[in-house]
């Protein structure tokens, strides 16, 4: 878990995290509000191992989420706003094979 | 859209070459991944509290992110390059659009990504990068809980320890794993000590607030190792081990050559660096007449070393570009060269001080994992390049390894490493992966919707089903 | 100097399944390979083992496409057991879309064709209009009007193939030599030697299967291999859930649940550049078929020369004035990989190519042989 240094002094954001409602300051990532929240995994590899942000710089990979309902986005690249939905990734996307 | 000059990435080389370039009248376009300028060294610089944990030498990045906001430039944020075409054709991404930009001449200022440590357990939940653990300081104010152990080498190790001693988290110990051969190794730079003196000063300072903090210090740590079921809890090595929430690993920076290697430019091993870099004349040119690089992506030097090989680059595109004449290139660089002089003198030292064991290379356990996208461990590499794959590319072909989605950022070296280690080659001669755009994800929609400039349009002879 | 029953040069999909079945008859083989950055048509594969496009017009292709298609669930079997490597192949029959009339009317016709042309082999397959796709293919796009469907289509990993038939020979003792470019060869009846990577070997037989290499190595041999390249891309997405339970011919879900498309032929040499408007055409054409593939992200992509004879069909052939040499040459390595590895080898180790196979010699091509 990471929480806020004490003298920090930011206007935050309201962004829930699997459901989990979870403040965050101004200009942070959707991968600090996963952080922040206090959840052991974010996502599953392919092969099912569970995994938490690595780099926060756009190169692991390991951050993937799913933001407002679009999957596997890299979170440490993604600002917070306020009502952001974050849940975990968990396996392959589904997709929406409506007819057309 | 067609401009003079394109530069990739708004770290500190980034940010000095567009001001200069802003002010030598250059057409210039300054494309970033993040949402506010500063790299990775001075992310979030235009947020910074003045009384920041972070400290001054992190405050010094202000004034460079206030004068691009200054500027003429044309400062595209949230933007990501997902191709370029050496002929100048930038291919980007913004909020789900894609778009071109077309430029005379491309400067790449990518920066430095933070070497992989492949340890048993480095996948675990809680085991991140030392530079991760700055970022969450420097964007969201975020300290971690419980005891973080900081291990590895390198400045930035010893700098994140004070930064997050200043921002009430001090670690609960420093594994340091720099080997006794490391300081002999370096003792014969001795000689650079006095011209490197501002650097070695503020690096013996590092030390100092360390220990003033209470942190304990372990020198040359072998056999690291995060212990854990289903995060780390424990930080297990040679001889000893610790109870512990987060692991933060360092083993230096390495140059972030996605792109370079991407338009094929041509690319040297570092043998003191331990890494690839692109091959460079003293003003940034690289193999392409029309593309430069500077900063630390192309070869580490630091943040102050980036602003000043930002500016030389400006100064030869601007020269290039038919601004300038040559006499006032060269004039306007002396002091600038001066000052890289100065800057680079440590370096030598450092490298030697703070080279990787052979094990951060090439990792003693067969079970390690090295890509961590498809989750491919050391054995099964040694195995593949037993069979044949006689480099990179082969490799991916039969494990998979690198056709993740960080396309071989992360695992890129380590397996050079251990392909040479098996053939008994030197790692030169290995080579890299061949990065293939989208360097970095589009959806097919993105690249179905756009626009394409004529001259870059299908051409005859070309036909799809 | 080493010596060896065989020695075949290229360590492709052609290359190693042909390697691969002469290392299972028992002969003594050597494969050579290049180096880390080569050409490589077959890592740059999509991975169909498609039927139902080949040999219009050409009823002896369409006779060995479809033999290989029928070897290939037996040589799948044999490459798992004997290496554990799985090469994903799946069999489910192929969909060829088509987007209007005349298109499907010229589709139908071509089916039409291609079952005759077949005489007794036979050549089943079926029309389907936009209601059964529909039903068949989640979320068609509006589009799509119909399309061409056979049984005998299907699709594999062609990575996971490479690699088994590379560990498979290794195993039936067949000696890998990489990083060996085929410097000096001299070409004698029933005698070959190679100078390669600082060696020099020789053996009885030698089988040409480098590619796009060919076209130069060829005469040295007494043979004619006029390939040239012609490029394609391919776009990879993300990993989905199972969506798609067939392929068709620019549009595959794999079993990692990526989802390929392609298909596009640019005549541009030997540049192996990405054309993202090339990439964007590719992209429009999935998007018809299936609008929801536009949220997907492309995770990956590239561009790859296939190895491509003058008329499309491949070139087999054996030396008149060096006999022992033969050539193989194709752009479809996978699709023919189970003939390669069960057809082909047998009868290089038997020292004669198959009369059936007369039809693929380059003499078709009315090129002058090489003196």
């Amino acid at each position: 878990m990471f929480r806020p240094r004490s003298e920090a002094r930011r206007p935050s954001v309201a962004v829930t995290v699997e459901g989990r409602r979870i403040a965050v300051p101004v200009g942070a990532s959707a991968a600090a509000a996963v952080l922040a929240a206090g959840f052991d995994s974010i996502r599953e590899t392919a092969g099912g191992r569970e995994r938490m942000p690595f780099c926060m710089m756009g190169v692991c990979f390991d951050c993937l989420v799913e933001i407002d309902d679009v999957p596997n986005r890299q979170s440490c690249m993604v600002e917070v706003r306020d009502g952001m939905r974050i849940r975990r990734q968990i396996g392959a996307r589904r997709t929406h094979p409506v007819a057309g | 859209m067609t401009v003079e000059l394109a530069i990739i990435g708004a770290g500190p080389a980034g940010m000095a070459a567009a001001v200069l370039a802003g002010e030598l009248g250059l057409d210039t376009v300054l494309v970033d991944e993040q949402n506010s300028p500063g790299g990775q060294v001075y992310r979030a610089i235009e947020r910074a509290a003045p009384d920041t944990p972070l400290g001054p030498d992190y405050l010094a990045g202000r004034p460079l992110a206030a004068a691009l906001r200054a500027s003429r430039v044309d400062y595209r944020p949230n933007t990501t390059l997902w191709h370029v075409d050496p002929d100048g054709t930038l291919f980007l991404e913004n909020a789900g659009h894609t778009e071109t930009v077309t430029a005379r001449r491309i400067l790449l200022a990518t920066g430095a990504i933070e070497r992989p440590v492949p340890i048993p357990g480095w996948t675990l939940p809680g085991v991140m990068t030392a530079g991760a653990a700055q970022t969450l300081l420097k964007t969201a104010d975020l300290v971690p809980e419980g005891r973080v152990v900081l291990a590895g080498q390198g400045p930035l190790l010893y700098l994140v320890a004070t930064q997050l001693a200043r921002a009430g988290a001090p670690p609960g110990a420093i594994l340091e794993t720099a080997p006794l051969d490391n300081y002999l190794d370096a003792a014969r730079y001795l000689g650079s000590l006095w011209p490197g003196r501002r650097l070695l000063t503020r690096g013996l300072g590092l030390v100092a607030a360390i220990k003033r903090a209470g942190v304990p210090i372990r020198r040359g740590v072998r056999g690291i190792r995060a212990v854990g079921r289903r995060r780390v809890d424990r930080v297990a090595w040679e001889g000893g081990e610790l109870a512990a929430n987060y692991l933060l690993l360092h083993e230096g920076v390495i140059p972030n050559i996605q792109i370079s290697l991407a338009l094929q430019l041509r690319h040297e091993w570092d043998e003191t660096q331990l890494c690839w870099r692109p091959a460079l004349d003293a003003w940034g040119q690289t193999s392409l007449p029309n593309i430069a690089v500077a900063g630390d992506c192309g070869g580490i030097a630091g943040a102050e070393a980036a602003v000043l090989t930002g500016r030389l680059a400006a100064l030869d595109a601007a020269l290039w570009l038919g601004h300038i004449g040559e006499a006032e290139r060269d004039s306007r660089a002396r002091p600038i060269q001066a000052a890289l002089d100065r800057e680079r003198a440590l370096r030598p030292f450092l490298d030697r001080l703070y080279r990787p064991t052979r094990s951060v290379m090439v990792p003693a356990e067969d079970d390690i994992i090295v890509c961590r996208c498809e989750e491919v461990s050391v054995g099964r590499i040694r195995r593949a390049a037993r069979l044949g794959a006689t480099g990179p590319n082969q490799l991916k072909a039969f494990t998979r390894c690198g056709m993740g989605p960080c396309q071989g950022r992360i695992c890129g070296p380590v397996v050079a490493a251990i392909i040479a280690d098996v053939h008994r080659r030197p790692i030169a001669e290995i080579g890299t992966y061949r990065p293939r755009a989208p360097f970095k994800p589009i959806t097919v929609g993105a690249l179905a919707d756009l626009e394409i400039p004529r001259c870059a349009a299908t051409t005859k002879g070309e036909t799809t089903r | 100097m080493e010596h060896y029953d065989a020695i075949v040069i290229g360590g492709g999909l052609v290359g190693s399944a042909i390697a691969y079945g002469l290392a299972r008859a028992g002969l003594k083989a050597a494969l050579l390979d290049e180096g880390d950055v080569a050409f490589r048509a077959s890592r740059g594969n999509f991975g169909l083992v498609w039927v139902q496009s080949k040999g219009d017009g050409a009823p002896h292709y369409q006779r060995w496409t479809r033999q290989s298609a029928d070897e290939w669930p037996a040589l799948a079997e044999e490459l798992l057991s004997k290496t554990g490597i799985a090469v994903g192949h799946h069999r489910p029959g192929g969909l060829h879309l088509c987007l209007d009339e005349a298109e499907l009317a010229a589709r139908h016709a071509m089916m039409e064709r291609m079952r005759t042309q077949s005489g007794n082999f036979g050549f089943d397959y079926r029309m389907l209009d936009r209601r059964e796709l529909a039903d068949l293919l989640p979320g068609l796009g509006p589009a799509v009007i119909g399309a061409s469907w056979t049984p005998y289509d299907g699709h594999a990993n062609p990575l996971n193939l490479l690699h088994a038939l590379h560990k498979g020979f290794v195993e039936k003792g067949g000696r890998h030599i990489p990083n060996s470019t085929v410097t000096e060869a001299t070409a004698a009846s029933g005698d070959f030697r190679v100078r390669a990577a600082g060696g020099e070997i020789g053996a009885a037989k030698i089988v040409l299967a480098a590619g796009l290499g060919n076209a130069a190595l060829a005469p040295r041999f007494g043979l004619s291999a006029p390939v040239k390249p012609l490029k394609g891309q391919i776009l990879v997405t993300e990993r989905a859930c199972e969506t798609l339970p067939l392929p068709l011919t620019t549009i595959r879900q794999t079993a990692e649940g990526t989802i390929m498309l392609g298909d596009s032929q640019e005549d541009a040499g030997f540049d192996t550049s990405q054309r993202p408007a090339v990439m964007q055409t590719i992209a429009r054409r999935a998007v018809l078929a299936f609008p929801w593939l536009r949220d997907l992200q492309i995770v990956r992509a590239w561009a790859a020369l296939r190895v491509m004879p003058p008329d499309g069909l491949p070139i087999y052939d054996q030396s008149e004035r060096f006999p022992g040499a033969f050539t193989a040459n194709c752009h479809s390595g996978v699709t023919l990989a189970g003939a390669h590895a069960n057809l082909l080898a047998p009868m290089v180790a038997a020292g004669m190519l198959d009369p059936t196979l007369e039809p693929f010699s380059a003499r078709r091509l009315d090129v002058p042989a090489a003196v």
